[in-house]
């Protein structure tokens, strides 16, 4: 009885509610009439709208990484190996978490307000009755969107945030553009790349659906959307760093770091 | 109970039957035993105060919700046994006017009566007649000049009317109509009214109107059915209930 009630919380009913839905994503992704064309549309609104935004962010994050790193790596006579300690530091971890929190912010919130207006609004009842799934139609094609344009909007924040590093480390130093790239490369791996982009393809497929998931199933009309929109970007955040968490440790199990 | 029914609907061919439908939302039963029958051609209007069940009634009908118990048969498909494939075919053949409209907001007009077709026609299909079909559907309700418009720039009415072109834009056999005059001035809501009639002679359609409008019962309406406690009350003609003598059927129509 005890453990029944304990089972019964809110917080493990709604961990239940997402595994369903998840689920329910999985099976309809795979079933006849895929949703090409709104899948297109979703890639350009997610990905191409979301790109100045996290070009902007990048950049600033590489300046700045440099900018502060510079007096200490000095103090220690090893300001030589700025611009691997930056490239290393944006590759594995920076560029992919902020990117991952910067789509949190706007494509979770977009997500979870656009379905939950349409689902108050009864725009996707009106999609059921007009014979066309609103599952397969909105969510498969938003998490599909979500999951292929957040690995590609963080790998172009990668080599963004590198650049904005080449102009911190020669704000008070002087590297050349070959030296830095150079020096930047040298420190990585290709094994650096692979976690670092295999965690965003999680990131965005868990960004989407629980943007999906907060739209989809949003209540108690216009206040109930902007819950969800809230809370879409509270969980999705969240739910990229415990994704990075489990992302270091499975690369260190498997020897990627 | 008092049950009036009409004798000309009988010999027409029924394109809905619900029976002995039960639904709850945790204790509260909002529908309790229901049955009704739709004929071919015929104007169905069902009768309650809000929160009678109405509204669950016809997305019962087109399974947007689905029952606890009770039998639903749309032209002779008993809509438990589809699987969802099956059903949102059969959805072609029955037309459902939201009681907001639900226009897709992010959509033009043309869009928005494009969109059912995309389930239920082939890109060929659509290339050689959405455009006309289109134009059509709005010249039905007068509002061709605003094809490509978008929802927030039409009135109240207008989007009324544009959601009706959405509805008929496959021309299917069935309408339900979920209050479909509510929030409208008098003039607008005989206009929809109307409009009904017009669409209803065009297509031979069947509906089920949801309203409390006695305006828009009185022009519409070839029987009625009271839904009150989730029962059906009494079943009867306008000029035969308006006659009725039980007290909870005079409150509806008191003043007329």
């Amino acid at each position: 009885m005890a453990s029944q009630n304990i089972l019964n919380t809110p917080f493990l009913q709604e961990v239940g509610e997402i595994a369903r839905f998840t689920g329910r994503f999985f099976r309809e992704v795979t079933k006849p009439r895929q949703e090409w064309e709104e899948f297109i549309n979703q890639c350009y609104f997610i990905g191409y709208k979301t790109f100045t935004l996290v070009g902007i962010t990048a950049f600033i994050m590489g300046l700045v990484l440099t900018i502060q790193s510079r007096p200490t790596l000095v103090e220690f006579g090893a300001d030589a190996l700025l611009p691997s300690m930056v490239s290393v530091s944006l590759v594995r971890e920076i560029a992919p978490v902020i990117t991952a929190l910067i789509c949190a912010g706007k494509i979770g919130s977009g997500i979870g307000a656009e379905l939950g207006s349409m689902r108050v609004t009864e725009q996707i009842d009106a999609m059921e009755v007009s014979g066309t799934n609103p599952f397969k139609y909105l969510v498969v094609t938003r998490v599909l969107a979500s999951t292929i344009m957040v690995p590609v909007l963080s790998s172009l924040a990668i080599a963004i945030s590198l650049y904005g590093g080449f102009l911190g480390a020669n704000l008070k130093g002087d590297v050349s553009w070959a030296l830095y790239w150079y020096q930047a490369y040298k420190a990585l791996v290709f094994a650096d790349f692979v976690p670092a982009i295999v965690k965003t393809i999680f990131f965005g497929f868990a960004i989407g659906i629980v943007g999906c998931y907060k739209g989809y199933t949003s209540k108690k009309g216009t206040e109930g959307v902007g819950r969800s929109a809230t809370t879409a970007v509270i969980v999705a955040s969240l739910l990229v760093f415990i994704l990075d968490l489990i992302a270091v440790q499975v690369a260190d199990v498997l020897g990627f770091t | 109970m008092c049950w009036v029914l009409p004798d000309t609907m009988e010999s027409f061919e029924s394109i809905i039957e619900v029976d002995k439908l039960n639904k709850s939302f945790g204790e509260n039963h909002v529908l309790r035993n229901f049955s009704l029958s739709l004929k071919q051609g015929e104007n169905l209007v069902i009768l309650g105060k809000s929160g009678s069940g109405k509204s669950v009634l016809i997305k019962c009908v087109i399974r947007l919700i689905e029952p606890d118990t009770g039998k639903i048969t749309i032209l002779n498909h008993d809509i438990s046994l589809l699987d969802q494939d099956e059903m949102d075919l059969l959805r072609a053949d029955v037309g459902f006017l939201f009681q907001s409209n639900a226009l897709y907001d992010s959509m033009t007009i043309r869009e928005n009566l494009e969109f059912p077709l995309r389930r239920h026609w082939s890109k060929e299909e659509r290339e050689a007649k959405a455009e006309a079909a289109v134009k059509e559907a709005l010249e039905d309700v007068g509002l061709a000049h605003t094809i490509d418009m978008m929802p927030s720039e039409l009135s109240g009415g207008m989007r009324k009317r544009i959601a009706l072109a959405r509805t008929i834009i496959l021309q299917p056999k069935v309408i339900l109509y979920d209050e479909p005059t509510t929030g409208l001035d008098p003039i607008t809501g005989r206009e929809i009214s109307e409009l009904m009639n017009r669409i209803q002679k065009k297509y031979n359609t069947a509906s089920i109107i949801i309203s409390h409008d006695m305006s828009c019962i009185k022009m519409t309406a070839n029987r009625i059915i009271m839904l009150i406690e989730g029962r059906n009350y009494a079943e009867g003609t306008f000029e035969n209930l308006i006659k009725n003598n039980d007290p909870k059927v005079r409150d509806f129509f008191e003043g007329l």
